[in-house]
């Protein structure tokens, strides 16, 4: 899953800021964190051992710092996913199913990967994943291998890049060796 | 007269004899099911044996709160395996994940017999590509991707069908494997007993079991702060047969105490005290034996009732003590006796009334109270005497009677507050029309606030299913039930996608009828056959034939494969969904079908589902409604009863007095001390239920006696200070019985409390005020 937020109040402060040299994990994290949501187009293309293609979607999402995002794809069939605070639900058609997270530790951990990183919560993130940073600020790649073996059984690494507080790709690679990679395109307007 | 026979008291002595064989030998229950209406139509017979019989009676929920949550958790697991193993239960569930890995193994491994889109064209190669394609869109969504490991072996989403049409939105939260509260505060298991809800001895046994197995385990596992809480149906019988117990005891025992210590106070007499509780006694034992020959069973209500019994009963004999203490015995007879006999009688048509209920508790009470004052009666007028020392001499209560008399002066004066104290209660009952009855059962139930409070939060905790609308049919054999519950599914499955509704329950959902099976096997083609139907359906699709050979291997052991029966579904929480909507009953087979109402605040089309249902014989039920109806109906049926004992009463009367003005006299006061307590009653908060209804019938039958005693022709008693002081001796046992009985948590004994205690004061009162006075 990915998504994409937008600056609306930090611009102005962050353009004031010095260049720095070294772009490190607080800082990217910082940056993160002065997001306060937006709106966003994805494409989602889930590489599937038993498929010859991939499996893609793509739709619209939007996210409100620091615990409301919403999925909502629109091809190849309508279907919304609410992440909300300690909820997610998910509707398609008739069927509406809601799960509450502190249920099920992993898809807890599974979605603390996402909100963690949007909302720049380093300390979220590090419950269950190891961090690595690379690239600069206006291309990085954060890397986040699963450290809590429940995880470890369902995803081998998570793979985040972005460009300053935007995120623009998300990458799962599935224990089974299946694979998503979902790319974001950030929207104008909040 | 002493000397001439000792022939009544003889009579007495047999009779007493003879009730005490017939009630020590008597069956006595305190099942609250006496409460419930016998003779209903059919769908309300099924809402009695849901009641008594059926799922809803056999359903407890357990909490486990304190400690841990993995402290909470593992006492739900050691709970649910002890009960399991203890026999007394036919399902525990905690939501264990394993037992649910399990069901889902039993769908999958049975999906091609399960799944209602098993169908010849299913399996072409246009349905195929169809469902197919559908399975792979499926993936896109976090659903599918659950599902992404199953796709080699069921590419055409028949799990999916199966899972996709339960409803997973009511399913209770979990937490460390098990089910637990919406805050996560209280882990909670689902049991459901062997023994029938109307078994309270089986019921009481099996929640026994339950605490004492929970105590060992969480002392063992070093959890004493671990507690545990139980409730359902059979938690509410069983609290209420241990209340209504100790009530017929309690009540008993405080009513004769206070009744003995009243007496004694004023007679200043052992003897006058114990020969006055005698008719109370006989009138007590020929109640319980009256009873005990015409029903069969005696109720502990009826014996707590007994209790007001005691009120009325001892004023015969305060009448016979304090006004006979100066005259010849045979003035008192000639004097007050026609008015006590009448007094009888204007009670024993009021209580006649109720043995035509349609609730046995009532009719019961009905009895008790006849044959205990018609015995208190005639013990008091016949044996009494006989017994009476020749120079028994109570205290003088004449000095309180002086003190009353001009206190009576006083209240007579006050009389034009009568009308206005009618007209403004009269007026209360106007402005609150809507809401003078109780509109629902719950009135009646002996349950209290915090149960059913309890209750309520362990079944939103659950999501316990809300089975206010039920489809219910009936059917000779299984096979016919199921195939019956088939066809009406048919025709809701056209509801639900219209949107009338969101869902429903059927047993055939996890258990289809043989020949639906059948059909469904029949359904797949041969392995070459689809094999080539695959090939052409792939066509366009991501997917090789090739990643489908388990798919075909699937499908050719289903064609082969053992029907599903009720032994196969057997340990697996599916059973338990079939065997509380399938019921096997003496006269044949019941099936319930739940329905799901959708969200929102649109008004149920309930009027469709009966449409959708016509031609078929299943019954539309609104248990709610229903449940409604049934109260409305005795409600109905219980003015209608104590009209006609008031009329009955004021009949009689009018016959025994012959003038219409002493006639109207006696039922001013009593019915402007009715109007008053209804009032009084509604303007404080209460809904008024049946048992008020039965209070306000007391009054009546309670309240003429003193009316009439201050309206006899020839003399008043405020002329005779003796009379008037035996009738507020008489008046403070009647108050102090009933008073008793408002003090009772049991909400069936209070409310006849607190209507029958107030009316008595205010009908003395008022029959004072109101009293025609010779002039001096």
């Amino acid at each position: 899953m990915k998504f994409a937020f937008r600056l609306v109040t930090c611009l102005l402060t962050l353009a004031s800021l010095p260049a720095v040299a070294a772009w490190d994990l607080p800082q990217l994290m910082t940056e993160l964190a002065r997001n306060q949501g937006g709106r966003a187009h994805f494409t989602e293309r889930k590489y599937i051992a038993l498929l010859d293609k991939p499996v893609v979607s793509s739709g619209e999402m939007r996210y409100v710092a620091p615990d409301y995002l919403e999925k909502r794809t629109l091809t190849p069939r309508l279907e919304v996913m609410v992440l909300d605070k300690d909820e997610i639900s998910l509707e398609r058609g008739k069927q509406k199913l809601t799960l509450r997270l502190r249920e099920q530790p992993e898809i807890l951990a599974f979605v603390a990967s996402i909100r963690g990183t949007l909302s720049g919560n380093r300390a979220a993130l590090e419950q269950n994943y190891a961090l690595h940073l690379s690239g600069q600020r206006d291309n990085w790649t954060l890397n986040l291998s699963p450290s809590n073996p429940r995880i470890a059984e369902l995803v081998t690494r998570i793979t985040i890049s972005g460009s300053r507080q935007q995120v623009r790709s998300i990458e799962y690679l599935q224990a089974d060796g299946d694979r998503s990679l979902m790319s974001i395109e950030p929207l104008d307007a909040r | 007269m002493k000397r001439l026979s000792a022939r009544p008291v003889l009579l007495w002595l047999l009779g007493l004899a003879l009730c005490a064989g017939v009630a020590l030998r008597a069956h006595y229950t305190a099942d609250m099911s006496a409460f419930l209406p016998r003779s209903p139509t059919p769908a309300q017979q099924l809402l009695v044996d849901q009641l008594t019989e059926g799922v809803l009676s056999r359903l407890l929920l357990v909490g486990i709160e304190g400690s841990t949550p993995t402290g909470r958790a593992e006492l739900s697991r050691g709970l649910a395996k002890h009960l399991e193993d203890g026999g007394l239960f036919l399902s525990v569930r905690n939501g264990d994940a394993a037992i649910l890995a399990r069901d889902r193994e039993l769908l999958f491994a049975n999906r091609y017999l399960l799944s209602p889109t098993v169908r010849p064209e299913r399996f072409t190669p246009e349905g195929l590509h169809a469902a197919i394609s559908e399975s792979i869109d499926l993936l896109a969504s976090p659903i599918g991707l659950m599902l992404k490991g199953l796709l080699g072996r069921d590419p055409t989403g028949e799990l999916v069908e199966l899972i996709g049409s339960l409803d997973t939105s009511g399913s209770p939260a979990s937490e460390n494997g098990v089910w637990v509260s919406r805050d996560g505060e209280r882990a909670i298991l689902m049991l459901q007993t062997r023994a029938a809800g109307s078994d309270t001895d089986a019921q009481a046994l099996a929640i026994t079991q339950i605490r004492s197995a929970f105590a060992n385990l969480a002392s063992k596992a070093g959890q004493p702060e671990a507690r545990m809480v139980v409730s359902g149906a059979a938690v509410f019988a069983v609290n209420s047969r241990t209340a209504i117990e100790s009530e017929a005891v309690r009540l008993t025992t405080l009513g004769t105490t206070a009744v003995i210590a009243l007496l004694l106070l004023i007679y200043r007499s052992f003897t006058a005290v114990l020969l006055g509780l005698l008719p109370v006694a006989s009138g007590a034992l020929a109640g319980i034996a009256a009873v005990a020959l015409g029903f069969g069973t005696v109720h502990g209500l009826t014996i707590g009732f007994g209790t007001t019994l005691i009120g009325e009963a001892v004023d015969y004999s305060i009448y016979y003590f304090v006004q006979s203490d100066e005259e010849e015995e045979g003035g008192w007879m000639k004097r007050f006796w026609p008015t006590i006999r009448l007094g009888v009688l204007t009670s024993i048509f009021g209580f006649a009334s109720l043995l035509f209920s349609g609730f046995p508790g009532l009719a019961q009470l009905g009895l008790y109270s006849i044959a205990g004052l018609v015995t208190a009666a005639m013990v008091t007028r016949f044996v009494l005497p006989h017994l009476r020392p020749a120079k028994l001499r109570i205290h003088d209560i004449a000095p309180i009677g002086r003190a009353l008399a001009g206190f009576w002066a006083w209240l007579s004066r006050l009389r034009l507050i009568v009308p206005i104290l009618g007209l403004a209660a009269v007026l209360v009952l106007v402005a609150n029309r809507d809401h003078v009855w109780s509109s629902s059962l719950s009135g009646l139930s002996p349950v209290s606030a915090a149960d059913q409070a309890l209750d309520q939060s362990l079944r939103a905790d659950l999501g316990a299913p809300n089975l206010r609308y039920l489809v219910v049919l009936k059917a000779g054999s299984r096979e016919d039930a199921l195939e019956r519950a088939e066809s009406v599914g048919e025709r809701l499955r056209g509801l639900v996608a219209d949107g009338v509704l969101a869902g429903f329950e059927s047993p055939a959902r996890f258990l289809p009828s043989t020949a639906t099976q059948q059909a469904r096997r029949n359904a797949l083609p041969e392995r070459d056959a689809l094999a080539r139907n695959l090939e052409t359906a792939l066509v366009g699709l991501p997917l090789r034939p090739d990643r489908l050979n388990a798919f075909l291997d699937d499908v050719d052991q289903a064609r082969t494969q053992a029907l599903l029966t009720p032994e196969s579904l057997r340990g697996s929480t599916l059973a338990l969904a079939v065997d509380s909507l399938l019921l096997e009953r003496p006269q044949g087979w019941t099936v319930l079908i739940p329905l799901r109402t959708p969200d929102g605040d649109a008004p149920f089309q309930a009027a469709r589902v009966e449409a959708a249902l016509n031609g078929t014989e299943a019954l539309f039920v609104d248990i709610f409604g229903e449940s409604n109806n049934l109260y409305r109906t005795y409600l109905d049926e219980a003015i209608l009863l104590s009209l006609a004992g008031i009329l009955a009463i004021v009949v009689l009367m009018g016959v025994v007095l012959r003038e219409p003005m002493r006639l109207v006299r006696v039922m001013v006061p009593v019915v402007t001390a009715e109007l008053i307590v209804m009032a009084g009653l509604v303007a404080t908060g209460h809904a008024l239920t049946l048992l008020h209804l039965v209070g306000m019938l007391l009054i009546v039958a309670v309240g003429t006696n003193y009316a009439l005693f201050f309206n006899q022709a020839e003399q008043n008693p405020g002329d005779d200070p003796r009379t008037l002081a035996s009738l507020l001796l008489a008046n403070l046992a009647t108050v102090i019985g009933f008073g008793i009985l408002a003090l009772s948590p049991v909400p069936v004994l209070q409310a006849i409390g607190i209507t029958v205690g107030p009316g008595a004061v205010l009908t003395l009162v008022l029959s004072a005020m109101l009293a025609h006075r010779a002039p001096r």
